[in-house]
């Protein structure tokens, strides 16, 4: 009963960790907040599509606190994607996925954190919410002769209705529940052998208690991001949202450029630099599915990409192509823009090969050594 | 093996480090402590040469943003842009008559009711009065009829239309958008509807304009379907401010704003909090965390191979 919090409080956690491993407990921090903050907009939110529009205005502007509450749940999402990019990046970096189970899991809490986050962007009944939603549930009818009927079976209609909306929240409020749970089992697979460590060096030869030590240091982080994200819900708060979704959803109108929030760029780029629709389905998966393949790629000898140092080089460019990735998708189909489409989608995947077999190079190099 | 990474990295990583145990040791599990001054200042001046590149790269972008035929409204020193500066109420009261003798013959306002006028732009006696101005349709009685009353403060603000195909007959075909959330619905929204309604001129060459359709340089295709009714002295203001037409225009935006952001106020109002909490949170966290943290951070771990012990 007392084994779980005592697991956190007296958790041998190696001395050396830095500042980049702070980003799961601001992570575990953002994932309550939507949950909490959720909790209280479900009690207000009305599913329906005559009504979502309005209830959601109804909380901006009559509920105590409503404003607050959901501008902090709808930018909570922002920052969310943000803390798991960087999360992600580090254990890149520091090529944590070497913790095998620990990995799998949260590339798996990735993926439904992203259903999640998709789903819940349909509920304002925005006219983004609805043709986000149009165009994401439509990537489904690009399957073989199942596309159609699975597309028609999950709007449970002929179009995106109001049965739609209905179960997209439905599962919009289970859904978190399962990533929790699935963080406790990352948290619990990740306790077996304690972090790993920026040097890399067996992390059981200095490890201090974690409770006092680092939970003092995650509370540094965590106020900090605390403090940027309440600046911007309360300074700008819709500086990461599309304005269209101020305009109720109507069928009939399709906003000009159609595109999602920021943390899917990079993964619409993809979608949209292979000319083939299905093509483009199975990239988009295959880009997050790929995270999947690294810890059975890489068999790398030491464990810390500074003693790569082509891989470091690499690793910077894959942040800057992400970057980039993410800064094309909001950008128009049309010359420019097209070809560097293709050509960043080409050096994301191209990435993961590289870094693979530069790590290889570089270890047989070193054998003579 | 890890020698001979030692050799590798020029005992860089590996160097014996007695030297440091009488300076400063708290930097001591820093991987980048072990670099020379040189490949810091290198670095760092790669990375900031990098950074201003793609910041001019993205400044660039964001200037010309040249790629649709729209003229791009200039951003206005608006009163409420500051940090702490609230919506001028004097205004969003000017901006309420604008509303209600302008726009209000096209445009709703679906998503504002009479109450929540009460202490933004009136008091509750005025807005009271405001309501009891409109007819509402209200019922059944106890017959089973419906039958109009004045509005009370819980009421909608009626729109002109019942419905948006009575609003396009009435509009040539072209629909007046709802203007509760008109501000945040575009980008750039206070600019863009302010240089909107002040925006109108004759249509240059080559453009054909439809009947009902009116050239506004601001808007996407050009042709508008909404005319230019804002001119100098369109109305007159209660308060005895010369009605402009920028002032007109400027205070009706400016109520759009709040229509858009009732919480902008309190948000403002919330940013003082937040900013007073982390200043003195934040530095009180971070030295705990270094009260805490200084024992082991200046913990000296000597390993002195047995050679050198005889
Ligand atoms: C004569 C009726 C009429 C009046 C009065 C009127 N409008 Fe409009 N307005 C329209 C119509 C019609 C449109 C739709 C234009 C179109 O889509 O081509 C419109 C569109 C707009 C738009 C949206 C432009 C866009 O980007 O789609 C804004 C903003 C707007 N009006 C603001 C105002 C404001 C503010 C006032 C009061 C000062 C006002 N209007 C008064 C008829 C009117």
């Amino acid at each position: 009963m007392f084994k779980i919090p005592i697991s956190f409080i007296y958790l041998p956690t190696p001395i050396n960790i830095n500042y980049m491993w702070n980003f799961g407990s601001m992570l575990g921090m953002f994932l309550m907040i939507q949950i909490i903050s959720g909790l209280f907009l479900s009690m207000h939110y009305c599913p329906n599509i005559n009504l979502a529009f309005m209830s959601i205005s109804q909380i901006m502007k009559d509920i105590n606190s409503g404003w607050l509450i959901r501008l902090i749940h709808m930018n909570g999402a922002s920052f969310y994607f943000l803390l798991i990019y960087i999360h992600i990046s580090r254990n890149l970096f520091y090529y944590s996925f070497k913790l095998i189970h620990v990995w799998m899991i949260g590339s798996m809490i990735l993926f439904l954190s992203m259903a999640t986050a998709f789903l819940g962007y349909v509920l304002p009944w925005g006219q983004m919410s609805f043709w986000g939603a149009m165009v994401i549930t439509n990537l489904l009818s690009a399957l073989p002769y199942i596309g159609q009927m699975m597309v028609e079976w999950i709007w449970g209609g002929f179009s995106i209705n109001n049965s739609t909306l209905n179960r997209f929240f439905s599962f919009h409020f289970i859904l978190p529940f399962i990533i929790l749970m699935m963080v406790f089992i990352h948290l619990m697979t990740l306790h077996i052998s304690g972090s790993s460590n920026p040097i890399h060096s067996k992390s059981n030869i200095y490890k201090i208690i974690f409770h006092q030590y680092f939970s003092i240091k995650d509370l540094i982080t965590i106020m900090m991001i605390m403090l940027i994200f309440m600046l911007i819900n309360l300074q700008n708060p819709y500086m990461l949202s599309d304005p269209d979704n101020f305009k109720m959803a109507n069928p009939m109108i399709t906003p000009s450029h159609i595109k999602p929030e920021w943390y899917f760029l990079f993964a619409y780029s993809i979608l949209r630099s292979i000319p083939n629709k299905l093509g483009g389905v199975i990239m988009l998966f295959m880009s997050i599915f790929i995270l999947f393949l690294l810890p059975l790629m890489n068999n790398n000898k030491m464990k810390n990409i500074k003693f790569y140092p082509l891989n470091q080089f690499l690793f910077w460019m894959f942040i800057n192509i992400f970057i980039m990735l993410t800064w094309l998708g909001g950008q128009m189909i049309e010359y420019p823009f097209t070809n560097l489409n293709n050509i960043f989608t080409i050096l994301y995947f191209n990435y993961f090969i590289f870094s693979f077999m530069l790590n290889n190079l570089f270890d047989s190099l070193m054998k003579n050594y | 093996m890890a020698a001979s990474l030692g050799r590798v990295c020029k005992f860089g990583l590996l160097k014996s480090n007695y030297g440091t145990l009488f300076n400063q040791q708290v930097h001591n599990f820093s991987t980048t402590n072990q670099w020379s001054k040189g490949r810091k200042v290198l670095l760092a001046c790669l990375g900031v040469t990098a950074g201003g590149i793609s910041a001019l790269i993205y400044a660039l972008d964001q200037s010309v943003k040249a790629f649709d035929q729209v003229a791009h409204p200039p951003n206005y020193k608006w009163d409420f842009y500051g940090m702490f500066s609230s919506l001028d109420h004097r205004s969003l009261r000017r901006g309420w008559e604008v509303y209600k003798n302008v726009c209000s013959a096209c445009h709703s306002l679906d998503f504002l009711a009479f109450r929540h006028l009460v202490g933004v732009t009136h008091t509750e006696e005025e807005v009271k009065a405001i309501a009891a101005e409109y007819q509402v349709q209200d019922g059944p009685d106890d017959t089973g009829a419906y039958y109009m009353r004045p509005g009370k403060l819980s009421d909608p603000i009626p729109g002109p239309y019942p419905n948006e195909e009575a609003a396009r007959a009435a509009n040539n075909g072209a629909y007046p958008p709802d203007l509760t959330y008109i501000i945040n619905a575009n980008h750039n929204g206070e600019n863009y509807v302010f240089s909107l309604l002040t925006g109108y001129c004759d249509p240059p060459a080559g453009i054909t304009l439809r009947e009902g359709q009116y050239f506004n340089p601001y808007f996407v295709n050009g042709a508008l379907g909404m005319p230019q009714i804002i001119y100098n002295e369109v109305i007159e203001y209660a308060d005895g401010t010369p009605a402009t037409a920028s002032q007109v225009a400027k205070d009706v935006v400016e109520f759009l704003m709040w229509a858009s952001n009732a919480d902008f106020d309190d948000r403002k109002r919330m940013t003082i909090k937040v900013i007073a909490f982390g200043v003195i949170s934040l530095p009180l966290v971070i030295y705990w965390k270094r009260l805490k943290w200084t024992t082991v951070k200046n913990t000296k771990l000597l390993f002195t191979p047995r050679y050198k012990r005889q």
